[in-house]
């Protein structure tokens, strides 16, 4: 079966600026994938590559078997973008935006659709209300709706929750959830690694422009073989033998990283001899969080 | 559901219809006032001292002359301004993600602009035909004159709004180019009143062969045949046009 998404050797450069460095990666059909990096790793460059807004310098990138280039018709159509930006036409209401963005992909008559993509975004009491005196957040679900009015089967969400309420979050993750269970392919693209975590299935790090991790979840999460300490002492400093076990230091407290989990008796050993007292230990496994940031410190 | 494969630049050319409609106090009435303005202004203080065509009221010359300028000028504002805003609120987003074609993508913006063109035209000779006795020898002449006129000033502010990055850059191709050669195109006066250089400076200004030509479709009288006015406005047409599908082919500053 052709892949969702097929990028083979893809590098974009502004003048001397390296956006993209030779990135391949393939991501088939109903997957749920991660595209994760810091600022400027080049995640938004890829996305635009993908959606033809930015012309690839070199190599080749394929939406659903479609040249995004030379047959950027058929890729488009096959492509739903919500982008990161918060942006809107004033001139329009939510349903005439809504309409317009299904009549450019050719789908006029597409009121039923719309009617269930504005339910399920909980936008049905703003049907008919001027784009510019929406709130922030619900700017962004007329974004999502207008990246999905043409039932694209790969919809990629470029930092979708930046900036928005719980509520929405929550609305979202179900309403992406229920169409990637119908067969949907998504990419999506945070900062918040937690969502990442529980929703994608398979997970690509950027930085500086070329892939450093291409793996499922699961096997990005066994990369670090040990496990972590949270602590809360009384008082709040450590022995100097543990100073560089920390991995994190949070407000009241340490996260310190372990080789194995027979180091936690020697962690408990060195406090007390240095008696301080433990208010709060939590032994954790790795999460997705630390694991980014450990292979942005490697690569 | 199936697309259909005209229903993309149908929606298009509805939506930029859309735009300038919902806006038409200043987009439509506005340009009318204008018109009318000048009507009043220049054909009370020059009436009787100005016969620019024999036997033709200088008001009534004028007509022609000032619907014609707010043709022109309107449909370069509404595809100009159009790209412009949505380049700036980044609202271009919106069309640049479907799958047009360059020519679709091209033809809803120009047939637009043609289409506020021609409104505010129809406008400007609604106001002004109770002050004057207008003459339409060959109205058709004077229709394909201002559908090609404003297609011509339509194109030119697809390559507007396209190049400019700033309201400043728009600005100034409005202000130093535009109006200048819609000034000095004849709306006022008819080139034989000028000395022999600038008769011959206007030669050189495709507006001056607009103008002329639609008010031939008037008066039957105009400065150069209007079938040379028809070749080069249609060939000022095809070559922006070929120049603004060259611009969208190569996704010139709305593609990085």
């Amino acid at each position: 079966m052709v892949p969702a998404i097929q990028v083979e050797n893809v590098s974009k450069h502004y003048g001397t600026l390296q956006a993209l460095d030779a990135v391949s990666l393939t991501v088939e059909r109903g997957e749920f994938f991660g595209l994760l990096g810091p600022n400027g790793a080049g995640k938004t460059t890829l996305i635009s590559i993908l959606a033809g807004l930015a012309l690839p310098s070199g190599g080749t990138a394929r939406v659903m078997g479609h040249d995004v280039v030379s047959q950027y018709r058929a890729a488009r159509r096959a492509l739903g973008v919500v982008p990161q930006e918060l942006v809107f036409d004033p001139f329009f209401t939510v349903r005439e935006a809504l309409t317009f963005q299904s009549g450019y992909f050719g789908l006029r008559n597409n009121h039923e659709w719309i009617g269930e993509v504005m339910h399920h975004l909980d936008l049905d009491g703003k049907a008919e209300t001027n784009m510019r005196l929406l709130s922030g957040g619900m700017k962004r679900r007329v974004l999502v709706a207008q990246a999905l009015v043409h039932k694209p089967p790969v919809i990629v969400l470029d930092e979708p929750t930046a900036g928005v309420d719980v509520e929405l979050r929550q609305t979202l993750w179900q309403f992406i959830r229920r169409l990637n269970h119908g067969g949907h392919t998504i990419v999506l693209t945070t900062h918040y690694l937690e969502e990442a975590e529980a929703l994608c299935g398979r997970i690509a790090m950027l930085k500086q422009g070329r892939v450093v991790a291409l793996d499922t979840k699961q096997n990005l999460l066994r990369l670090h073989s040990g496990c972590y300490l949270e602590l809360r002492l009384e008082p709040d400093r450590l022995p100097e033998r543990l100073e560089p076990l920390v991995s994190r230091r949070r407000e009241g407290g340490y996260r310190l990283a372990l080789a194995d989990y027979t180091e936690v008796e020697r962690v408990i050993a060195e406090l007390r001899a240095a008696g301080i007292a433990i208010h709060e230990l939590e032994v954790m496994q790795p999460d997705l969080e630390e694991i980014f940031v450990q292979i942005m410190r490697k690569s | 559901m199936n697309p259909s494969p005209i229903a993309g630049f149908w929606t298009l050319f509805q939506k930029e219809w859309l735009r300038f409609w919902k806006v038409s106090v200043q987009t439509i009435l506005a340009p009318v006032l204008t018109a009318l303005l000048f009507l009043v202004v220049f054909a009370h203080s020059l009436r009787g001292h100005v016969e620019v065509f024999p036997g033709v009221d200088y008001a009534a010359f004028l007509v022609p002359g000032l619907a014609m300028m707010s043709v022109l000028q309107n449909a370069f504002a509404n595809s100009a301004s159009s790209l412009m805003q949505s380049k700036m609120t980044g609202n271009i987003i919106f069309v640049l993600l479907p799958p047009f074609s360059h020519q679709e993508f091209f033809t809803a913006y120009l047939l637009a602009a043609v289409a506020r063109g021609l409104i505010v035209g129809a406008g400007v000779f609604a106001a002004t035909v109770w002050f004057v006795d207008l003459r339409f020898g060959h109205p058709l002449w004077a229709l394909v004159f201002a559908a090609a006129g404003s297609g011509v000033m339509g194109a030119l502010g697809i390559i507007a709004g396209i190049h400019s990055d700033k309201v400043d850059e728009l600005a100034a191709f409005q202000n130093f180019i535009i109006l200048p050669l819609t000034f000095l195109s004849g709306v006022f006066y008819s080139i034989q009143s000028l000395p022999p250089f600038w008769q011959a400076a206007s030669h050189l200004n495709p507006i001056f062969y607009m103008v002329d030509g639609f008010r031939y479709g008037f008066f039957g009288v105009s400065d150069v045949s209007p079938w040379l006015s028809l070749a080069i406005v249609a060939a000022s047409f095809l070559g922006l046009s070929f120049l603004t599908l060259w611009l969208l082919r190569t996704g010139y500053k709305l593609r990085s």
